[in-house]
């Protein structure tokens, strides 16, 4: 099948790769050790799905404000994501 | 006896499956795609990372369509909402068949096509040949949607209240059915007013209808396309463009694709915010009235 219409990138399919692994990576961790409704400084429960799903979203707005913000490398936005996502989902 | 482990009903999701892959998965996957390069056709790109995004961010148009889209959206439910619990709490209740008309008048809006809802207040509030138009005109008023922003504002407006006030008031209206009929008869022997039974027992009982009614005006109303596209054309200017069509512009219009691809990821964002705000108060009104 040819998938060249997808205009694929190294970015993208690395973007999406990563996606994917995580998902992989909490079916394993929910077989492993299933999650559990909690509460943190979120204002709801949440489930572990429900917590990487707020990081991953967060993360999202925190790249567009960053290059609405500043012309500085986008890798800032990056590590201020990262930094986000593991505090919601062990703290959230 | 042990519970057999048997996983094959797995492979009955996979219809499913491959057909969210093909409408949806595949293409959002191509818009992300698109978003980082310029295309100029088929197989002949160019990468140019977050360009699109920086220019989309900046765009004063978008920001314009946006305001314009936000401010659509809260004058919808601004209007639909309350104008629709009361039709809900005037309609008639038990079974009648002045129930049943009701019920069915109500509905009428909602089972007209959109481009068709359109058409008929392009011509309704044509000054020449329309009813509204012709009205306005003959009372003195100097009524245009074609040339007045204002005018325009409000035509799109009335569209949507006329099209979609229904739907608030018809689910308005299960949740006042579905209170027991002993909740007045108390509000009765306490002797209260009109306004503490609508206050105290009625609103609050119609609760999780009106979240359900809000989720889905707002929605709706923040992706409009069809009725303004076909009413007004976006104009006159500007003044009626909101997020959808000023997307398609730039995509279909001036095949800027690459341009239009930021756009969507930005407004696919934006709506996904929304929806996930609103299902998480859905989710917790659910379970507050289950307690």
């Amino acid at each position: 099948m040819n998938f060249e219409w997808m205009a694929w990138t190294l970015p993208t399919a690395l973007f999406f790769t990563g996606i994917a692994s995580m998902l992989v990576l909490m079916t394993v961790w929910e077989l492993v050790s299933p999650t559990v409704e909690a509460k943190g400084f979120l204002p709801m429960r949440t489930t572990r799905g429900d917590r990487l799903f707020i990081g991953l979203l967060g993360s999202a707005f925190i790249h567009l404000g960053w290059l609405a913000a500043t012309d500085a490398a986008l890798w800032g936005a990056f590590g201020v994501s990262l930094v986000w996502t593991a505090l919601v989902i062990r703290f959230g | 006896m042990d519970k057999v482990q048997d996983n094959r009903a797995w492979f009955l999701i996979i219809p499913v499956f491959l057909i969210v892959a093909f409408s949806a998965i595949l293409p959002l996957m191509t818009v992300v795609n698109y978003s980082v390069q310029e295309i100029f056709g088929p197989g002949q790109t160019l990468f140019v990372g977050t360009e699109w995004f920086e220019k989309v961010l900046a765009d004063e148009r978008l920001h314009d369509a946006l305001f314009r889209q936000i401010i659509y959206s809260l004058a919808v439910l601004a209007i639909e909402i309350p104008l629709g619990i009361v039709i809900a709490l005037g309609m008639p209740g038990g079974r009648s068949a002045k129930t049943s008309l009701t019920l069915v008048l109500l509905a009428l809006p909602l089972l007209i096509p959109f481009n068709v809802v359109g058409t008929i207040w392009q011509i309704f509030g044509r000054g020449d040949i329309g009813l509204a138009g012709a009205t306005f005109r003959a009372l003195g008023f100097s009524y245009n949607y074609t040339s007045n922003s204002l005018d325009a504002w409000l035509t799109v407006l009335v569209m949507d209240v006329w099209h979609w006030t229904s739907l608030v008031a018809l689910l308005a209206y299960a949740g006042l059915q579905s209170i027991p009929p002993a909740f007045y008869q108390a509000a009765k022997i306490d002797g209260a007013s009109k306004w503490a039974v609508f206050r105290y027992i009625q609103l609050p009982k119609m609760r999780g209808v009106l979240v359900i009614a809000i989720l889905l005006r707002f929605m709706d109303s923040f992706m409009i396309y069809t009725e303004p596209f076909v009413l007004t054309g976006g104009g006159p200017g500007n003044s009626t463009t909101f997020l959808s069509q000023y997307l398609t512009q730039m995509a279909v219009g001036q095949f800027d694709i690459g341009k239009a691809a930021a756009f969507s990821i930005i407004y696919f964002l934006i709506v996904l915010l929304f929806s996930f705000v609103f299902y998480t108060i859905i989710t917790k009104t659910g379970s507050g009235e289950k307690q």
